[in-house]
Formats: C-alpha cells, sequence, structure tokens
C-alpha cells in the first residue's frame, strides 16, 4: 500500500505529513488523517471486503496503515444487533444496537483506537506507548501493548472503578494513579507527551489513533446492507467517536460504496458531565468546561478535545444531543439487558437511556432506522449497578427448603401484588 | 506580583527557546499581555480577531483551568504558575 494520507490541520488546512503530532504547528489547531480520495477510489473495492474476516482490519486501504502492517488481533467486526423485545418496548420499527461491549481483546470499542495508534507507534519508533484514560482505553492499552510487544504506561484518575485497573494492571502495565479528574490527568499527558520520548495514543498519536473509531461506522453501514441509518445515537466523552462515524459514512458516500443520504448524528451524555450537550441544548458558540460527578466514570470528561466538533456535526446533521441522570443511566442498563440480553457499562447506560429521552421528544421517529452505539461491557462496571441487586438468603440444599422458599418468593409477590 | 508562565516547546520558537517566562502580573489576562508584549508573534496565537483566548488553547493556574476561576480576569498570587497547553488533547 501506497501511503494516501497525511496530517493536515482542521482549522487552516495546512498539511504535515506523517508525525507524532496531534496539533498544528502554525495555528495550534487539533490535526487528523486527511486522505487522497482519487487514489482511494483506485485501491479500496468495496467487492475485495468479502474474502476478508470480518473485523475492522478489512478496511485497512480506509486506514493510516504501514505497508508492512499485517493485523495480529481480530479487533473489531462486532454484532450490529436487530433489535426485537427493546423496538417494541420502544414502538420502533427498525432499532439496532452495535454493539462493542464484545470488541475484543478488552471488551470495548477502544480496542479499535488502539489498534491504529499502535500502528503509528511501531512507524515512529517508540518502545513505550501510554495513555490518559477513564479505563477503557488503559484496558485496550495494556492489552495490546503486552502482545505487541511495547512497554505500557498509563495515566488514570485515582478513584477509577476497580475493575477497570484490574484489567489494566492484569497485562503487566505500569498504572500511575494521579490525584485528580480525568482532565487533571490529560493536562498532565500533554506535558509528559512534550518532555518524554514516548507515544502516547491519545496525546501525540491522537490523529492516528482516532481514525480507528471508523471502523464502527464503517461496520455498521456493511451490516446494514451497505445503506446508512436514518440516525445514530453515540456516547460522547471527549467527543471523537460521534465525528470519526460521520467521517466514515462521508468516506463510504465519496467511494460509492453507499448511497448518500442524510443521517442525523445525536450524541448521549451523563448530566453529571454533560458539557458537549449542554452546548447544544443552550446554543452556546463555545462549550462550558464542566468538573465531572457521575457514575458514567468513562465519559467523564469535562473539556471535551472534539467538543466544537461534536457540536457542529451534531447541528449541522440537523440532530440533538441530551444527557441523563445517574438513575437514569441504572435504568436503562438493566432495559438493555432484559430485553436485549447485552450488559453494557454506564456509557452505554447513558447512550439508551438518551435514546428514550429522545424518542419521549419525538426527535427519532418509529419507521426511521436508528442505531444505539454500545461501546463499553457491564462487567467493567458492576459496582454502579450492584445496590440494585442485594445478595439474597441462601437455603439448604434439601427440596423441602426450596419449596418453603418458593412460597415465601411467591407470597410476597403475591402481598407485594395486593399492595 | 511576579508569576511565571511556563512555555510549551511549540511555542518556544516565539520565546527564543525560553521554557518559562517570568513576569509580573495581577491577573491571568495581565501575564497574558505581558507575554506577548515581549513575544509579539506569539500573540495570533494567544488572542483571536474579537481578542478571546483561541479555542484551543487551553490556560491552566497551577492545576486548575481558569474557566473555572472566572476566566482571564482571575487573579495571580506572588509564585503562581500559569500554564499554556495548545490543543488539548485526550478522549
Amino acid at each position: 500500500m501506497s501511503v494516501h494520507y497525511e496530517l493536515r490541520c482542521r482549522e487552516c488546512g495546512k498539511t504535515w505529513g506523517n508525525v507524532p503530532r496531534s496539533f498544528c504547528e502554525d495555528c495550534f489547531s487539533p490535526l487528523e488523517v486527511a486522505y487522497d480520495y482519487d487514489a482511494l477510489k483506485r485501491i479500496a473495492k468495496r467487492e475485495n471486503l468479502s474474502s476478508r474476516s470480518f473485523n475492522m482490519w478489512r478496511y485497512s486501504e480506509l486506514l493510516p496503515l504501514t505497508e508492512d502492517f499485517t493485523p495480529t488481533n481480530a479487533t473489531g467486526g462486532t454484532p450490529l444487533v436487530a433489535s426485537r423485545k427493546l423496538a417494541a418496548h420502544w414502538g420502533l420499527k427498525s432499532l439496532y444496537l452495535k454493539n462493542d461491549a464484545v470488541c475484543f481483546p478488552s471488551l470495548s470499542f477502544k480496542d479499535r483506537v488502539v489498534g491504529t495508534a499502535l500502528v503509528a507507534a511501531r512507524r515512529f519508533g517508540f518502545e513505550t506507548v501510554g495513555c490518559s484514560s477513564t479505563g477503557n482505553l488503559a484496558n485496550a492499552v495494556a492489552a495490546q501493548a503486552a502482545q505487541q510487544g511495547f512497554n505500557a504506561c498509563v495515566f488514570i484518575p485515582a478513584d477509577l472503578e476497580p475493575a477497570k485497573v484490574l484489567n489494566t494492571a492484569v497485562y503487566g502495565a505500569r498504572i500511575v494513579r494521579i490525584n485528580g479528574n480525568y482532565d487533571h490527568v490529560n493536562r498532565l499527558c500533554a506535558q509528559i507527551a512534550d518532555r518524554f520520548p514516548w507515544g502516547l495514543v491519545n496525546v501525540n498519536l491522537r490523529p492516528y489513533y482516532s481514525e480507528g473509531s471508523k471502523t464502527h461506522g464503517y461496520e455498521i453501514a456493511e451490516q446494514l446492507g451497505w445503506k446508512l441509518p436514518d440516525n445514530v445515537i453515540v456516547p460522547m466523552a471527549g467527543g471523537s467517536l460521534i465525528t470519526k462515524i460521520a467521517k466514515a459514512f462521508k468516506e463510504l458516500v465519496t467511494l460509492g460504496w453507499v448511497e448518500d443520504k442524510p443521517v442525523k448524528f445525536f450524541g448521549a451524555q451523563a448530566t453529571g458531565c454533560s458539557p458537549i450537550s449542554d452546548g447544544v441544548k443552550r446554543n452556546l458558540a463555545r462549550f462550558e468546561p464542566q468538573k465531572p460527578n457521575t457514575i458514567a466514570r468513562s465519559l467523564a470528561i469535562g473539556n471535551p478535545a472534539d467538543g466544537p466538533f461534536a457540536m457542529k456535526l451534531i447541528r449541522e446533521s440537523g440532530g440533538w444531543a441530551e444527557d441523563v441522570s445517574d438513575p437514569e443511566i441504572v435504568d436503562a442498563i438493566k432495559l438493555l439487558a432484559e430485553t436485549e440480553g447485552i450488559f453494557t457499562e454506564t456509557a452505554g447506560g447513558v447512550t439508551a437511556g438518551v435514546t428514550k429521552k429522545l424518542l419521549a421528544q419525538n426527535r427519532i421517529k418509529p419507521e426511521e432506522t436508528t442505531v444505539v452505539c454500545i461501546t463499553g461491557n457491564g462487567l467493567k462496571t458492576t459496582d454502579a449497578i450492584a445496590a440494585e441487586f442485594p445478595v439474597r438468603e441462601a437455603i439448604a440444599p434439601r427440596l423441602e427448603a426450596f419449596e418453603a422458599y418458593l412460597d415465601a418468593q411467591l407470597g410476597a409477590t403475591a402481598a407485594g401484588a395486593k399492595a | 506580583m511576579p508569576v511565571t508562565i511556563e512555555i510549551p516547546t511549540a511555542f518556544r520558537r516565539f520565546t527564543d527557546g525560553a521554557p518559562k517566562v517570568d513576569c509580573s502580573a495581577a491577573t491571568v489576562a495581565e501575564a497574558l499581555d505581558a507575554l506577548t508584549k515581549r513575544f509579539p508573534e506569539l500573540s495570533r496565537h494567544v488572542r483571536d480577531e474579537s481578542g478571546q483566548i483561541r479555542q484551543f488553547l487551553n490556560i491552566y493556574l497551577n492545576e486548575e483551568d481558569i474557566r473555572f476561576l472566572g476566566g482571564e480576569s482571575c487573579s495571580l498570587q506572588e509564585g503562581d504558575r500559569v500554564l499554556l497547553v495548545p490543543s488539548i488533547a485526550g478522549g
């Protein structure tokens, strides 16, 4: 594969070749990977995909990879679940759940972005990789760094969920706990990337890292039979994923792989950390940063790097942004589990809860095709819902004990019904 | 009030390579003015055409984003550190 991409400033448009850097040295705005789409039209053919495995690397021409790149992980290729019970519950005719709760290897969509980031890390000769993380990214960096032979050093807020810390530690990564919230961690990492010759995936490798998110969008379109949906509901932390799904759809249209059509992008946040949804709802020119206070720790970014781009996309697409409270998040996690058998983490509860809210606001129509993006696994945030499921008293291993238990349960249910 | 402004590598070509700039200022706005007066080429990277701090430039007073401290009018104490971070990443 010849190199048909390079970094370009999202504001002034200046191009920078391929370097480990996240911002334009002329105007200090963010950089992103830009492609030569004429070249891509020649080398990337939709029909070539049929012989490739169903994972994120089947779209390799559309990603910033190197010529000698060989996939080592079957990352991505997650189910697009056609909802039946939840769709019926909500009165929707065409509802899909893109389920990255089962993304390989670390059970969140962050496996996709780390996939492309580590290709860049190898290309630029970094031996140590790392990240600032609310948890899922640290898991993904630790897992893939271990497999690919990088040293890993991740930076996290000190009070992160225990499961997310354990799911990083097990891979042998160095974990640096920071007394502060994610935005403090992130600011420190900007200084670390400035000082140390490390590949911080979401700092100096960020343009390459965020391209991995596009594969979530490519898969949605392919799994819909090479069609775009009417609505997409996406959780927002830094605000990158929603913009990259939009970029993916636009690229597929440019390449002629799908027919163009309007797609509304809806952003989902927790009310306890909702700078982007607040900015959209109040029609602000610039979002106002917030101090996060929510159980949705994976979305708890008060100063979102892609906030301005996410707000612009949502507005221009005719979509909207909403946010839900912690109790609404817990209710939505349970609803998704009980109706679709999908156990999502708090971020998925945010997305499902916001979808319900958008329906109530009549922003999503029953006959439209709607995709809800589930980006992480519930096993990582069990503490957020543990209080909902108190441990029941144990019974003796005897049939009569079970019968007594059933009588008590049914009695309680009957009494409850009477009450 | 004597304070120190910490300059990221990307900005040092405008500060003759200096990683830190000491100045005297009562507010963050004054500190930024002192900085850009001394290094005029930095001006357009700190403020946009309307005089607002550029959207992608993040400014911190010690550990805190100045937007939580009332913005650039927030007061400085002796020995404070003002940190400039172009285009915060993460997420």
